[in-house]
């Protein structure tokens, strides 16, 4: 199917069939959903950002008029010695269990080690202010040098590095390590003519979602649960839930609410077990959400990292050789992207000779948490800064710096196979033949860019579809819609089946009403319950070619299913009037009964999709403030189903990836208090701090789905930092190797130069 | 034999092997021999990403193997 492109609906923009409800307020959203009888939770979270927890006494805040119930640690079951929660970022289900409730120690200021359940907020925080607890405050670790250092205060005296050559029986709040290598580095430095290095530093960020998390949960007297929240992972949230509180998966329903942003933050679980256990001793509904404060103090942002980068090169600008050396951050708990950072650092390029180590370490700083393309924006942006420097050193237009380099079909990839095909030299042409790359730039602006990169992946995803008795379908599948993906599904439905996109509705199904499905994450939704739901389509094409055979008496495989019709093959009976969808299922009684199909699967070959941005930007040489003049993101998306939400995403990612560029960063003071949890004062970018971003999308056909999507959810976030990062460069002479580009530190770099 | 390559992370549960040749018509007769020949690697495997000559799979299992086979471990991947 993807040898062809005369496709009648995808690639089209029709209008989303959720927008009306969206635009007029009728969209239920976490937060949204009150029930008769619901109490309020609310939770209790550490003062400190280390501390060991020696006493906790909830009598005063039990015995309060209106206070329900009170839990602390000790309510719970003893957190899972065995199960990873997965994914990058993820960790070990018995760590995710004392983030969710601290048990013996306080790992992070705004960790929770105490909730309640109450009759109205005020209560609620009155109960929580009558809780005693009784700390013992140790010393801080706040940044990686110190968490490294030999001799530095350890979180987790029980962690041993891993991955070392030979076990070590020495903790460390080193978590792991991790190293990639091939072919001779010293050897390919040998044959440079040029070498470049840099050191680069990016504090933690938050994905900034607008919605806050929230949940609401109503236990019944048997002990089963129906669990409303905002998630992007409606399975995965019930499969955590019953682990952290060992119930059965059976006696736990979950239905996604609508969603206000994710981006990998709310493929976390952190309030649900909260609401039912609560909501079992109380015997209510339980509403629980968090305020902006806690989102940023105790959900998981992303890694704050350091990276150091060495890069040779021919003078013809042929790579000979480069090492990575890079730290992640994994904030209270083992799990972090710097495995994916160390994949991707140098993975745009054709490389004989490399070597990457890195660092997974411990700091008294929230669990770190996914977001969009983990890992890749930190190490990419090293590896994308020096390749500008080296561009700099070969007097090399950059875009022919990474051509002439460039991975392609059957390069290997630093993390071993082979690459597929991919449309990375594809992406750059594009921006090489963009118009915004060779207009003129305003005197003293400065243009940068830079390469993106995401793996895209598949994992298990169900569809079902029904056929109405009027002919339209309804597709239901489970993956919450973050990003427009009933739209895709709808013009997925409609284009197998060959009927129009306005009779094909999807629906979200909750967790008894249709089958498994990992989450809306890893820009694996389109790509992976894409290919279910075509799948389910196909099967329901077969069953009505079987339908009208039955109805006018003749073999199965002399009907042929056209344009959402049932037509006799040529020659076998010219006079049968054709079959639409509507006309077999108006006759469904008579030829077999309603007509039904289901797909499930575990997607594989989920293709690669990289990203070129070009970022022109002005520099305040008396404020150091940046203004962005212009922004193009060129991406490949395998095939774009619906074009104008994959012009989204593309400009979403520029957007967030301009914001982390720029000016988002979390402050820490002395304590490990976060002094900006608020969007005051973590600066997110707003409406009118960009331009519009311009974007082109490169369709190079993944083969391995039935209409070639790649996934385009994540590398949109990659190439931001770089690129702008470099158009600074380009703009004041200056190499600013840290981020955020804030004022503070622009100005900073110019008064160093004597600007 | 299809060709199996370890990534360095793996190194410390496969003692130190970072390529070997693995008679296996399938995932699941590559992993039992994994773990036959490599006792403590057994987690570790079966929760990796495995890539099959150039197709990456999260969750390998039934997948056929040709003879001549290459296939890559690798930490699990994700996303956001």
């Amino acid at each position: 199917m993807s040898e062809s492109i005369d496709y009648k609906l995808v690639g089209t923009s029709p209008v989303r069939p959720d927008g009306v409800d969206k635009v007029t307020g009728r969209a239920q959203y976490g937060a949204d959903l009150n029930l008769p009888n619901q109490i309020h939770g609310k939770v209790l979270r550490s003062p400190y950002a280390h501390a060991r927890i020696k006493r906790i006494d909830t009598s005063r805040a039990m015995a309060m008029p209106g206070v329900y119930a009170v839990i602390t640690g000790e309510d719970f079951p003893p957190p899972p010695e065995h199960g990873d929660v997965g994914g990058e970022a993820g960790g070990s289900i018995g760590d995710l269990a004392r983030v969710i409730m601290a048990r013996d120690k306080a790992l992070y200021h705004g960790h929770a080690v105490a909730a309640v359940a109450a009759r109205s907020l005020r209560i609620a925080d009155e109960a929580l202010a009558a809780i005693e607890v009784e700390y013992e405050v140790l010393e801080p670790v706040l940044d990686l040098d110190a968490a490294m250092a030999p001799g530095a205060p350890l979180l987790d005296e029980n962690c041993f590095t891993k991955n070392l050559p030979e076990k070590t029986d020495k903790p460390s709040n080193i978590a792991e390590v991790m190293v990639l290598s091939r072919g001779d580095v010293d050897q390919g430095f040998e044959q440079a003519d040029v070498i470049v290095e840099g050191e680069y530093r990016i504090p933690m960020a938050h994905q900034g979602y607008i919605e806050p998390h929230a949940c609401i949960a109503n236990t019944n007297e048997a002990g089963q649960s129906t669990v409303w929240c905002c998630t992007q992972a409606h399975f995965d949230f019930r499969a955590i839930t019953a682990k952290v509180l060992n119930m059965n998966v059976a006696d736990l329903k979950f239905i996604a609410s609508e969603i206000g942003g994710g981006f990998g933050g709310k493929t976390v679980v952190y309030l649900e077990p909260l609401a039912v256990l609560l909501s079992l001793k109380a015997r209510r509904p339980v509403k629980m959400k968090m305020t902006r404060e806690e989102v940023f103090r105790a959900t998981g942002p992303t890694s704050g990292t350091h990276c150091k980068i060495k890069v040779g090169a021919k003078k013809d600008g042929t790579l000979t050789a480069a090492t990575a050396w890079m730290a992640y951050e994994a904030g209270a708990y083992a799990g972090s992207p710097m495995g994916a950072g160390a994949m991707t650092v140098f993975v745009p390029y054709d490389l004989e000779n490399f070597k990457v180590e890195g660092y997974e370490v411990l700091l008294n700083k929230p669990k770190v948490g996914a977001y969009r393309a983990p890992g890749a924006p930190q190490s990419m942006h090293a590896m994308e800064s020096a390749m500008d420097d080296l561009a700099r050193e070969l007097n090399m237009d950059p875009l022919d710096l990474r051509l002439k380099n460039a991975a392609e079909e059957g390069t290997r990839a630093p993390y071993g196979p082979k690459f597929p095909v991919i449309g990375l030299k594809e992406c750059l042409r594009a921006a090489k033949a963009h118009p915004n790359y060779t207009r003129a730039l305003p005197e003293g602006a400065g243009r940068g860019v830079a390469v993106g990169f995401w793996f895209n992946f598949g994992l298990q995803s169900s569809a079902e579809v029904h056929i109405n008795e009027n002919g339209t379908v309804t597709v239901v599948e489970g993956n919450p819609d973050i990003g427009g993906s009933r739209a895709s599904m709808c013009i997925m439905a409609a284009e197998t089946l060959g009927v129009p996109y306005e009779s094909v509705r999807t629906l979200i199904g909750d967790t008894e009403s249709t089958g498994f499905s990992n989450s809306t994450g890893g820009s694996r939704t389109t790509f992976a319950t894409g290919m279910a739901v075509v799948r389910a389509c196909e099967d329901i094409i077969a069953q009505c070619r079987a339908r009208a055979a039955v109805t006018w008496g003749i073999d199965e495989d002399q009907v042929l299913w056209v344009d959402g019709q049932a037509i006799p093959a040529s020659g076998v009976n010219d006079e049968l009037k054709p079959l639409s969808l509507a006309d077999i299922a108006e006759n469904a009684a008579k030829t077999g009964g309603p007509l039904l199909s289901r797909a499930s699967l575990t997607a594989k070959g989920a293709g690669p999709s990289f990203s070129v941005n070009i970022a022109d930007l002005q520099v305040d040489r008396e404020t150091g403030k940046i203004d962005v003049l212009a922004f193009t993101a060129i991406q490949d998306a395998g095939r774009a189903i619906h074009k104008a939400y994959v012009e989204g995403q593309l400009q979403g990612g520029a957007a967030q990836g301009l914001g982390w560029a720029l000016n988002e960063e979390y402050i820490y003071n002395a304590d490990g208090i976060m002094e900006n949890a608020g969007f005051l004062d973590y600066r997110m970018p707003v409406a009118s701090d960009l331009p519009m971003i311009d974007t082109h999308i490169v369709e190079v056909p993944n083969p391995r789905h039935p209409y070639g999507v790649r996934g385009v959810g994540e590398t949109p976030i990659v190439a931001p930092l770089a690129a702008t990062a470099n158009a600074v460069r380009d703009a004041i002479g200056i190499r600013i190797h840290d981020l955020p580009l804030s004022p503070p530190r622009v100005l900073a770099a110019l008064d160093a130069a004597g600007d | 034999m299809a060709h199996v390559v370890f990534p360095g992370h793996l190194l410390a549960v496969t003692d130190g092997e970072a390529e070997l040749d693995v008679p296996a018509c399938n995932v699941r007769e590559l992993l039992a021999a994994l773990e036959q020949r490599f006792p403590d690697a057994g987690d570790e495997l079966r929760k990796s990403t495995i890539a099959i000559d150039g197709l990456i799979c999260q969750d390998a299992f039934l997948e056929t193997l040709r003879p001549d086979s290459e296939v890559f471990f690798m930490p699990r991947i994700a996303g956001g």
